[in-house]
């Protein structure tokens, strides 16, 4: 295999120029390449989506605070919300997914680079089809406006007659477009994980993060459609003289929140499923102990994925539903945490045994476990539907969805970074910087989202630009905006680890962490063509079976 | 000082969610607890130590009795949870509503509140007055909910949960307070620009203090000869397209009754207090009080804005 790698660096007569590296980077169809430029985009509109939020934190510092006006707050938490959902979580874990799904199974690609190719573009394309909005917004006849209608964008706020100009319009041609390319991958990896396997990877000897992102992408076409429907309907709505959300012509607002919510639910699983699978993948290898119980874990997914799909309407709760239907959804929504506590309790019994070893990944992913229980359990709390009448559109869910985005979502990404860092770079993260990132960010987090909770429960509403003093909210505010800050710091440290270890880090090697899944039997950075020869497989842990054969798993199997 | 605090109940509704948030805050708080505790110990008992030198721990792949327990656990909780959530959910929706219940209609406006009281013939804004209501006459107060443009969310929070109100829908909501004071709360759907200044002011009266109210709120404007200069200004700029003052020609009902003005405490949706200087500010240029707000700034010259000032403060 090593050979194999040398004879192409020999071909290689000069260094490749800066324009013909942009070409190839730009015109590349190689998996690893273009999961790594998701992963950039979605970097890069982190930081964007970052800068929005601290806009919003300093003008929530402190009552009747004049930092931004009106107008400024309700687009930065538009733009906040639409960036980090759709231009960052999705990115981020589409570009995980191409990159690691055809390692982990042993493939050489993905089944259809192109589209591949083609989705990040179309993510790319429709982000700055958002921002443009800044300059090209409210069309010829004023200065650009960023759109300003909640990332819902719920009916009829997106009606012409409350939305003049065409700032809703670049916000509902960014989610449509950005939904094409999330279909397209979505596409991509269901074809790569069933058809692309190496010989002896049967589904039941697939690394779960197959599974997991396998489940994902089925739920993004279920998911994503609908959304696009409503885009393409709004659309209609706005040009052609269509009904379908204009109340003032008797069309519905609650058939939007319908077809807005039958995708963002589902969407909550679509970004926390993948989290699932890091999880899945580096707490046995930092535990060093198979995952307890795969085929649990596996049941569990994919029945999160079914009872997600009929839980939507938990959003939905102060809009007067009857009785009944209030019923059905808070029965659903509870129901949804059995799965999820099953995963839960599967990663705990993974450790439990264990000889756990705290490398920066491990710590994330223990800090993942801890915050995703409590944003399973205020989930719960929010499940009580006439609870729900009280904290929903509240500070309360603000905390609530940020301790599952940031807290959960987030912390499994930063795992994933320190542990797949060092197989597509080829060099260690610093460890030193890791656990200042760490703990920076831990601090910082627990600063802002945990006393959030409380403005909410003492009855302040979210999306207001400034807040009336004397109800008890400006100290909690204060100290959520101070830990805004901490956690910015805590990013630069993160992005300053990314730079310095590119050039500066330890060499990786082939296996740092002693792991046992396929992308860890060949180089790092692996070459364009991943496997020189394709690898066979007899168990779920290829390289134990390798490292201990007196002792393999394909005996237990 | 008027709380908004969740926890801090006078009305059946909100009582009943409270009741019930306890359970739900001990079951989740006794399941953090278990868990949390778990993971503490697995992190401390089973962290990697020099002595384990290179060997592995023993592989484990799975229990299906553990499997099984804490399958079945979870869900007797969801069950139970599920049981009490359901009658609360009953209890506060399907309540039948009483005889001697007070009907008001609330509509959302871009961004303020007008309160109509059909049976009563009153139309009011900004600020709600209803009657206490003793446990051993309920007089609760019934609400039905409608917007005139885009979403907005009913939420005083000591009274009850929020209710939505939807261009195009029909939503209900009641509550019965049990005793006398001002309740604060806000719009809690994003509307539009000011969303943010869309706040709520509920005063609980005395039965006396509320048919008192209802008496003076049933008047047509006075007229006040002191205040003529400032009425031939409103009636004839744009003011009367969107405002009513009973017993005028102004029948605008875009923007809030005036008729009763001063029998409020605040103006521009709680945004300022209503005071003289306020208000001529809020003539002058309505920017300054509540940025983005849909009233005009008239471009009145400063004789004009004094009297249109006094016709304001006429109007009791």
């Amino acid at each position: 295999m090593a050979s194999n790698v040398m004879a192409v660096d020999r071909m290689r007569i000069q260094e490749p120029t800066w324009g013909e590296t942009l070409h190839e980077w730009v015109t590349t169809v190689d998996h690893k390449r273009i999961g790594i430029l998701y992963i950039a985009l979605a970097l890069f509109f982190l930081v964007v989506g970052g800068v929005e939020a601290l806009i919003i934190r300093i003008q929530l510092m402190s009552a009747h605070n004049d930092f931004v006006s009106p107008q400024v707050f309700n687009r930065m938490f538009t733009m906040h919300g639409t960036t980090m959902i759709f231009f960052v979580a999705m990115p981020i874990l589409f570009g995980f997914g191409n990159y690691l799904v055809p390692l982990m199974i042993g493939a050489r690609d993905m089944a259809f680079p192109r589209l591949n190719a083609f989705s990040f573009w179309l993510a790319a394309i429709s982000g700055l089809v958002l921002y443009f909005s800044f300059l090209g917004g409210s069309g010829l006849y004023a200065a650009g406006t960023a759109p300003d209608v909640g990332w819902w964008a719920y009916a009829p706020l997106t009606a012409r007659a409350f939305s003049p100009g065409s700032s809703a319009d670049y916000w509902t041609i960014a989610v449509l477009v950005s939904g094409f390319g999330s279909i397209g991958t979505a596409i991509n990896l269901i074809a790569t994980i069933l058809s692309m396997r190496c010989q002896g990877m049967t589904l039941g000897r697939m690394p779960l993060l197959a599974w997991l992102y396998l489940t994902m992408a089925a739920m993004v076409l279920i998911a994503v459609t609908p959304l696009s429907a409503a885009q393409i309907m709004l659309l209609i709505d706005r040009y052609l003289g269509g009904h379908f959300f204009d109340t003032q012509a008797g069309g519905s607002a609650t058939l939007w929140m319908h077809f807005f919510w039958i995708f963002g639910h589902p969407e909550v699983y679509i970004l926390v499923i993948p989290c699932f699978a890091f999880m899945s993948e580096i707490i046995p290898v930092f535990s060093r102990k198979p995952i307890f119980g795969y085929p649990v874990m596996v049941a569990a997914t994919v029945c999160i994925a079914f009872v997600s799909m009929s839980v939507w309407a938990h959003h939905m709760f102060t809009i007067g539903m009857s009785s009944y239907a209030n019923s059905f959804f808070t029965i659903t929504t509870m129901a949804v945490g059995v799965p999820t506590g099953i995963k839960i309790f599967n990663w705990l019994g993974t450790m439990w045994g264990g000889r756990i070893q705290f490398k920066t990944p491990m710590l994330f992913a223990v800090a993942f476990l801890f915050q995703f229980l409590i944003a399973g359990l205020t989930g719960i709390m929010m499940a009580a539907s006439p609870f729900d009448w009280q904290l929903s559109l509240s500070y309360f869910v603000v905390a609530h969805f940020h301790y599952v985005i940031v807290g959960g979502i987030l912390f499994a990404i930063f795992a994933a970074f320190y542990y797949w860092y060092p197989k597509a770079t080829g060099r260690m993260l610093s460890e030193r910087l890791g656990k200042i990132h760490f703990w920076l960010f831990v601090i910082g987090f627990h600063l802002t989202f945990d006393l959030m909770h409380v403005p909410g429960l003492l009855g302040m509403p979210r999306r207001i630009y400034t807040y009336e003093p004397g109800r008890g909210w400006e100290t909690l505010n204060l100290l959520v905006s101070v830990g805004a800050v901490i956690q910015a710091v805590a990013v630069l440290v993160f992005v300053l680890n990314l730079i310095l270890s590119y050039w500066k880090g330890a060499r990786a090697g082939k296996d740092p962490w002693d792991a046992w899944t396929l992308e860890w039997s060949i180089s790092s950075p692996p070459p364009a063509y991943n496997f020189a020869a394709v690898p066979a497989v007899a168990s779920r842990r290829p390289l134990w079976d390798l490292k201990h054969p007196e002792d393999p798993d394909s005996r237990y199997e | 000082m008027h709380t908004t605090n969740i926890f801090a109940p006078v009305s059946t509704p909100a009582q009943s969610i409270v009741d019930l948030s306890i359970l739900v805050l001990t079951v989740t708080g006794l399941i953090f607890l278990v868990v949390s505790v778990l993971l503490v110990y697995a992190i401390v008992k089973f962290r990697a130590r020099k002595t384990d030198a290179d060997r592995e721990p023993a592989q484990v792949y799975g229990s299906t009795q553990i499997e099984l327990a804490w399958t079945i656990i979870p869900v007797l909780i969801v069950v139970v949870l599920f049981t009490a959530t359901a009658r609360v959910i009953h209890a506060i929706q399907d309540a039948p509503k009483p005889a001697t219940a007070l009907e008001v209609t609330v509509v959302g406006h871009q961004f303020w509140w007008e309160y109509r009281y059909p049976a009563l013939g009153i139309v009011t804004a900004n600020e709600l007055h209803v009657p206490v209501s003793d446990p051993s006459r309920p007089r609760p107060t019934f609400l039905t909910l409608m917007s005139a443009d885009t979403d907005h969310s009913f939420w005083i929070p000591q009274l009850a949960g929020k209710t939505d109100l939807i261009p195009n829908r029909i939503n209900r909501m009641w509550f019965d307070p049990q005793r006398t004071g001002l309740f604060l709360g806000q719009c809690a759907q994003y509307c539009g620009t000011q969303h943010g200044k869309m706040l709520q002011r509920v005063s609980v009266d005395s039965p006396e203090d509320f048919d008192a109210w209802v008496k003076a709120q049933q008047q047509a404007a006075v007229p006040d000869r002191e205040a003529l200069a400032g009425r031939r200004v409103f009636e004839n700029t744009a003011c009367i397209n969107c405002h009513t003052v009973r017993g005028t020609v102004a029948n605008g009902r875009f923007g809030p009754d005036l008729t009763h003005l001063m029998s409020r405490a605040t103006i521009a949706s709680g945004a300022a207090g209503n005071t003289p200087d306020n208000l001529r500010l809020w003539l002058q240029n309505p920017d300054a009080i509540k940025p983005g707000s849909l009233m005009p700034a008239m471009q009145l010259s400063d004789a004009d804005l004094d009297a249109l000032v006094r016709y304001m403060q006429s109007l009791r």
